[in-house]
């Protein structure tokens, strides 16, 4: 068949991929999408936001009673029970919206199979939505926080710029998993005991850098992960102004440098190996 | 369901009378599309697997699903494209709506698409009406905004004002199949995509489904429809295009397309042994057959119970003897559920049937067929001589229609009772 002349209003068309469909309808779909589902799983029943807080508050009551009054590591530090819930609070968010990630392009089958449909909306919207979900239950945390004593401060402004950086981390994990998962289906055991390894290897449960606390090589290793620097950091910026730097903890500035290698890395690959798959994904379901 | 004003008239668009000629802008160009699949001998599915076994797997066999498909279609066009299981249809298809990456080719499109190939995608069983429309209008590229403004307008067409904060999970399939159908035709998209839609719902949605499409087709909408059935393609489309293992085999007139596609499964039918046949040159025409109800008018649904009338029209060619005539009723499956036939007798009573003469058959068939999509198949044979041989494939189609709904094929009169046995007794 002749090639034709291009004529005018002809549009090249793309094929699938990760953002495809313009941005403004990019935008729409997962800010529609997050608010529905969030609305559904919390507001759709009468105790519906409640009993989304019965997760993490129970966690909080047993840790607290297990290493205050078990092991008493916890009674040692005044703010403990602060620490410990913003922690539980922070993973939470980490935890629900990766895990939700992982089956989220899987369930969407249907979507992804017989429409054109912006991939990266699906494990994004998942992540959004329990970000909405962390938002409400910070709200708890401030007010325990002041109940418990802590005056706001300044460095409190840190804070949303900590949260930027927890929410990318997630968002470039909630893209790897999702993606794998269409192509090898036990990622969802491993992400639940790998979720599971990085509980305990954050310093939630513990706090770092606290003289005689823990063994400073083992520290070492455990501030590698991004999570954990963050989170070291927050305790700083949010609760206690004189507890050790994530720097401090970490031995040195310079030892920063493979936990911010890691981020970096966990981001490109999210990225590299989301818009790789992307196109792909509806012919591998 | 609810009653439908349109008459149940034959849905036939005239489409001698918009069809888009050369000069007309172009609304999709396709050039040189090619897609190929890799499928692998043994997959592997899990981390595991590929610990144990890191090398397993890469071996593939490569499917070319589409191998070099250039068309156009004009904008206002209706054009079909048919083909057997596995010709590459709906692969080409989700190429066109980006769903699938073509390998090698370009696409162009003009105007906007509508991103679906199925009604229904992307309803959420958990959420309202309301909500899966917003939902789904979004998708469909419209702002939410828009879409609020047209939400009652669909709630509407779809005549499901009582039900619209219901959550789907709670909607009957019937009800299903009108939110998304009026989705669609709400969604104003410039080029549509349709996928075997029209196999969806029972007769009189079929019949809105037929009125939407004309209604589309006067607005100037391009739509591009994927079907095995031939009786839709000649029924709505412009041109028609038939593909076959991945190439194009024929693009143009409908009924033309039609007949490759006939010949085309009759060469597959000889391969497996099947009965072959092909309609025209072999001594006898068909002229026309279609199905008319009791006052005597034309007709292509038939409610149940309602008795079929057959009608058919044949020209003999080549003067034959004992010419023996049949129909095959069968379901859209290809199933023949019932056959019937007679001889052809000159009103003298002889079998002597001469060239030019013309065969005029009416037939009155007791309708014990379940509701659905039904085709009718035309045989006739000379005895003595060869000189009439024909067999013409889905001869006309029709559609029953009733509120019972079953798992059978045809609904058969019957007597039953169940009781319990008094205790007494046992």
């Amino acid at each position: 068949m002749s090639v034709l002349p291009q004529e005018a209003g002809l549009r090249e068309v793309g094929g699938p991929s990760a953002l495809g469909g313009g941005s403004r309808r990019f935008f729409d779909l997962l800010w529609l999408m997050s608010v529905t589902e969030f609305r559904r799983t919390y507001f759709g029943t009468v105790f519906g936001y409640l009993w989304s807080l019965v997760r993490p508050l129970a966690l909080f009551g047993i840790l607290l009673f297990v290493f205050t009054k078990v092991f008493r590591v916890g009674s040692e530090l005044p703010n403990y029970p602060v620490l410990l819930l913003l922690g539980i609070v922070q993973f939470t968010f980490f935890q629900e919206a990766t895990t939700n990630a992982v089956t989220s392009v899987v369930s969407q089958e249907g979507v992804v199979r017989k429409t054109q449909f912006p991939r990266l909306v699906i494990p994004l919207a998942t992540v959004l939505t329990a970000f909405f979900n962390f938002c409400l239950n910070f709200l708890i945390v401030v007010a325990f926080m002041l109940a418990w004593g802590i005056d706001p401060k300044l460095t409190w402004l840190y804070y949303p710029g900590a949260i930027a950086v927890l929410f990318v981390f997630t968002t470039a994990s909630s893209m790897i998993l999702s993606v794998l998962y269409v192509r090898f289906r036990d990622v969802a055991i491993i992400w639940t005991v790998g979720a599971q390894v990085l509980f305990y290897a954050t310093p939630i449960l513990y706090p770092l850098g606290e003289p005689g606390l823990n063994d400073p090589h083992v520290e070492k290793i455990l501030m590698l992960n991004p999570l954990g620097v963050l989170f070291e950091q927050i305790r700083c910026w949010l609760i206690e102004p004189g507890a050790p730097t994530a720097a401090q903890a970490a031995g040195g500035t310079l030892n920063l440098l493979p936990a911010a290698a890691i981020f970096l890395a966990v981001c490109a690959f999210g990225v590299w190996v989301f818009s790789r798959e992307a196109p792909r994904i509806a012919e591998d379901l | 369901m609810p009653v439908d004003n349109a008459p149940s008239s034959p849905s036939s668009v005239d489409r001698r009378q918009r069809a888009p000629a050369a000069g007309d802008p172009l609304a999709i160009q396709v050039e040189d599309l090619r897609k190929a699949f890799r499928i692998p001998t043994h997959r592997v599915d899990s981390f595991k697997e590929r610990l144990v076994r890191p090398f397993a797997g890469r071996d593939f066999r490569e499917l070319k699903a589409l191998d070099g498909i250039s068309f156009d279609v004009r904008k206002g066009e209706f054009f079909g494209i048919v083909g057997r299981n596995g010709s590459g249809k709906s692969t080409l298809l989700k190429i066109l709506a980006s769903i699938y990456r073509a390998d090698a080719g370009k696409i162009r499109m003009a105007g906007r698409l509508a991103p679906f190939i199925e009604l229904g995608v992307g309803f959420n069983a958990e959420l309202t009406a309301r909500e899966n429309v917003v939902l789904n209008g979004v998708m469909m590229g419209l702002t939410p905004r828009e879409t609020r403004n047209r939400l009652d307008a669909v709630i509407e067409f779809a005549e499901l004002e009582e039900f619209s904060e219901l959550k789907l999970k709670n909607y009957s399939s019937g009800m299903l199949v009108r939110l998304a159908f009026s989705v669609m035709m709400e969604a104003d998209a410039d080029v549509l995509l349709i996928d075997e839609v029209l196999a969806v719902g029972d007769a009189s949605f079929q019949q809105k489904c037929a009125d939407a499409f004309r209604a589309m087709k006067e607005n100037g909408k391009t739509i591009v429809l994927v079907t095995h059935e031939m009786a839709t393609v000649e029924e709505y489309c412009h041109r028609a295009m038939l593909i076959d293992g991945g190439k194009i085999r024929q693009i143009g007139d409908p009924a033309e397309t039609g007949r490759e596609y006939l010949k085309l499964n009759f060469e597959r039918g000889v391969e497996t042994g099947e009965p072959t046949a092909a309609g025209g040159a072999d001594g006898a025409r068909l002229l026309d057959c279609w199905l008319e109800d009791a006052a005597g008018e034309r007709t292509t649904t038939i409610e149940q119970d309602e008795p079929i009338r057959l009608r058919a029209e044949l020209e003999v060619e080549r003067e034959a003897s004992g010419i023996g005539l049949g129909f095959v009723i069968a379901d859209p499956n290809g199933l023949g559920l019932f056959e019937f036939g007679t001889a052809v007798l000159a009103p003298d009573g002889s079998d002597e049937v001469p060239a030019g003469e013309r065969i005029v058959v009416k037939a009155e068939v007791e309708n014990r067929l379940a509701p659905g999509r039904h085709f009718v198949h035309l045989g006739a044979q000379s005895n003595r001589g060869g000189g009439v041989s024909i067999y013409v494939h889905n001869a006309v189609d029709f559609v029953v229609f009733g509120t019972t709904s079953t798992k059978g094929v045809v609904s058969l009169a019957h007597e039953i009772e169940a009781s319990l046995e008094p205790e007494a007794e046992r």
